[in-house]
């Protein structure tokens, strides 16, 4: 524990807030055990999205005439022709060696039909597989190098002291993102966030090139994770700072974002491991293999995961559902350490969102945020300001927000997502940003080292609240582990949603995997090879 | 004070003086100069004497004001529009037993939030049992079916899924305004439902968000428009009201 960037022997919340070892232990095993028939399903099953990714990952880039990409193209055509049970590199890498054509060339032909696949035998699916696993080899090692370059950079600059301070962007077009991003980075942004445009999540492709048409936010796209991750090397370069940059994997499309986020170097995704079933109606299935993949891309690429408890809490009471968003931290934590992902990479989600009107919010705050602090102490936390009760009186919201972030300095939160008094009011104007960065500095200036001095009575409000909580935590996952999981999900037990797993957005991408399925990526992140 | 008065001006401390308070951006660096462009931009805005109480540069090339002064402008409240409520408010017991009463059948709504948007948070306060405001959503109501359909619903779905339940009414809530998206949907909304059922089959179409002008129903095509800080009992008071000629909605005390 003496290791951790946020906990220190001094102010350890797990001895200060009285919690039984024994009761964390109990409530990881059943996390464990609730989570682990899931992975088995995953295991069992592929998607189009990972498939696509897969493509991805070996270079293929590029749309049709109509803004298909050809990812998209090529793994319809292997569907309709061989069927995805064997995944695509089979049949794709065997038509690149009948044709004697590269990838691209092989998906417009396929696409055009003057190819046709076949599901390859004997020596000739060994030479396909070989071959794909070289190619796909290639772009391991391009994330690899990616990583190493953020390594290299951070080496150079150094990292800011927590908690990070993290901004959003969304102007609906990238070239304007830009230098927003870059303005914010100066104003002491240490982590950008380019919100995506609304309904990205349930397109079932990656949109190509660089946009400048998004509602509420800019399409996530390689072209734009290039452009914008460029336009913050040359920021971080300019303040000796290295600027991170998040984007967002959840949805439809959670492998292929993940990959190309690995690629052009992205730090940080939102991927949550139930957020698309609960509140776009992805099919649970769907997601939950999805999101396995996109995890282990993560793990290799070095990217922060950030979970997006923060939703339970609009959609269900903050007060009543608080165990709710523990329990989501146990299984986003299981499901994140068993796709390889280490606690530092862990932005484990919690929100400030009690209704302020009620006694004690506050108290009733810093006890759920010292609890995340206490069962998580070496992951980053990520701490996301009130939004539900923002009322469009920005100046009672400016002072709500003074309180979220006072909160996160007295519970040594990693990522600080800075609050906006004009929340449900208008997309943030540049002075909103610089008012909300004012309120973040003199909070954190003016008490930021509170946290030493700061030691809840052992048997007060805060630890028996912390306590009450952790122990309504393990009685649901109790439950859960009975009834498992899918049915929990099915039932509505999280953010109030009743999600069945034979429903949903996507489900006609599942596959179930036959014997003899190949797909070397898959297998190059499992075993952490390189060729 | 009395609510007889018909002409008033903005009250700082004294009766009359007028004082509002704004803040803008100008995209000038931080001098002499940006303040006076601030000041010109206040007398213009019709603040006059007008006070730059504060200006700070954020960044090299824009400033952030915060002025202060008194506005020549009268406001008649003779002329202003809104939309009263022109149906009684009733209390759940009231809204069950009128519905059990004539309809003779729960109230089926069918509500969703349609287009891209995914902010279910108005649908959710109006349906779900939480509600809002320390009011119980529809699904509280045990005369009233609630079909809640979520987020990023398409409008022929919603259609489709409005004939299966027999809904009585449609409730749309649109939250994300960005290029008038919340407009758009609307009127697809409405023109999908006329061209999907005969005028007096109809369901009863109403839409609700922070950023709608309640005057607007003709123009959008709908039968009510709801704005911000609606409570689930306002709804299910206006839907007995529209949807059930009973005694308690017959005549207006006047």
């Amino acid at each position: 524990m003496s290791r951790s960037p946020y906990v220190t022997a001094a102010n350890d919340p797990r001895r200060m807030l009285d919690l039984d070892p024994a009761t964390i232990r109990t409530a990881r095993s059943l996390a464990r055990k609730a989570g682990a028939p899931v992975v088995k399903l995953a295991k069992q099953h592929t998607t189009v999205s990972v498939e696509r990714a897969t493509l991805r990952l070996a270079g293929l880039e590029g749309a049709d005439v109509e803004g298909i990409p050809w990812v998209n193209r090529l793994v319809d055509v292997v569907r309709e022709q061989v069927g995805l049970e064997h995944g695509v590199a089979l049949p794709v890498w065997d038509a690149m060696h009948r044709t004697g054509d590269d990838l691209v060339t092989v998906a417009q032909k396929a696409a055009a039909g003057s190819v046709t696949l076949r599901l390859p035998e004997g020596k000739d699916a060994a030479r396909a597989g070989r071959s794909a696993r070289a190619q796909l080899a290639r772009g391991v090692r391009r994330i690899d190098a990616q990583r190493a370059a953020r390594d290299r950079l951070i080496g150079k600059y150094g990292d800011p002291p927590a908690p990070w301070i993290y901004l959003i962007v969304a102007t609906g077009d990238i070239y304007e993102d830009m230098p927003q991003a870059q303005a914010a980075a100066r104003e002491g942004a240490d982590v950008i966030a380019v919100i995506r445009s609304t309904g990205q999540s349930l397109l079932d492709y990656v949109p190509e090139g660089p946009t400048r048409e998004g509602y509420a936010g800019t399409y996530a796209t390689q072209a734009n994770f290039r452009l914008m991750r460029a336009a913050l090397d040359e920021t971080s370069k300019e303040l000796g700072r290295y600027v991170r940059l998040t984007n967002y994997a959840s949805g439809l499309c959670m492998p292929e974002i993940a990959t190309l986020a690995g690629l052009e170097r992205l730090d940080m995704m939102l991927n949550d491991s139930m957020y698309g079933i609960l509140f776009r109606d992805i099919n649970p299935v769907r997601t939950f293999v999805d999101q396995r993949f996109s995890r282990q891309v993560h793990a290799r690429a070095g990217i922060v995961i950030n979970t997006g408890e923060d939703n339970y809490l609009t959609t269900a009471d903050a007060v009543d559902a608080a165990h709710t968003v523990t329990v989501s931290q146990l299984l986003n934590e299981y499901f994140a350490k068993e796709a390889g992902l280490e606690d530092w990479q862990l932005g484990l989600g919690h929100a400030f969102e009690i209704n302020p009107e009620i006694p004690d919010s506050f108290r009733l705050e810093l006890a759920h945020a010292m609890l995340g602090r206490a069962l998580f102490p070496d992951a980053p936390l990520k701490w996301m300001p009130p939004t539900k009760h923002m009322t469009g009186d920005i100046f009672r919201g400016y002072l709500l927000d003074g309180f979220f972030n006072l909160a996160g300095a007295l519970t040594g939160q990693g990522i600080l997502l800075v609050g906006m008094m004009t929340e449900a009011v208008v997309t943030p104007w540049l002075s909103d940003r610089d008012l909300a960065l004012q309120n973040v500095r003199y909070v954190f200036n003016a008490a930021g080292n509170l946290r030493e001095d700061f030691r809840p009575a052992p048997d007060g409000f805060i630890a028996q609240r912390a306590r009450q909580v952790l122990g309504e935590a393990v009685d649901l996952l109790d439950r859960i582990v009975d009834d498992t999981l899918l049915e929990a999900i099915a039932d509505g037990t999280f953010g109030l949603m009743k999600r069945p797993a034979d429903h949903g957005r996507g489900l006609d991408g599942v596959v179930r995997k036959a014997p003899g399925y190949l797909n070397p990526a898959a297998d190059l992140l499992e075993e952490g090879a390189t060729r | 004070m009395t609510t007889s008065k018909s002409i008033v001006r903005p009250y700082g401390d004294t009766t009359g003086d007028g004082m509002v308070q704004l803040s803008f951006t100008l995209p000038l660096p931080h001098d002499k100069r940006a303040e006076g462009a601030a000041l010109q931009l206040a007398k213009k805005m019709g603040m006059d004497p007008a006070m730059v109480v504060h200006a700070k540069a954020m960044g090299p090339d824009f400033t952030f004001f915060v002025v202060y002064g008194a506005v020549q402008h009268l406001v008649d409240v003779r002329e202003v529009q809104v939309v009263e409520r022109d149906y009684p408010l009733l209390s759940p017991k009231e809204i069950n037993a009128a519905i059990k009463k004539t309809l003779r059948r729960p109230l089926v709504v069918v509500g969703a939030c349609i287009g891209t948007d995914a902010h279910t948070v108005g649908i959710d306060a109006i349906l779900n049992i939480k509600g809002f405001a320390g009011e119980k959503g529809l699904e509280y109501y045990s005369e009233i079916t609630v079909v809640n359909l979520g987020a990023q619903v398409a409008v022929p779905d919603l259609v489709e899924q409005a004939r299966v339940h027999r809904a009585d009414a449609v409730l749309v809530s649109q939250v994300v305004t960005q290029r008038d998206a919340h407009l758009h949907n609307t009127r697809e909304m409405s023109a999908a439902f006329r061209e999907a059922f005969p005028a007096d089959r109809r369901p009863l179409l109403v839409v609700g968000g922070p950023r709608f002008d309640e005057t607007m129903t003709g123009e959008l095509g709908v039968d009510r428009i709801f704005g911000k800080g609606t409570t689930p009992a306002e709804v299910a008071s206006y839907l007995v009201s529209a949807l059930i000629p009973t005694p308690t909605t017959r005549k207006k005390a006047s």
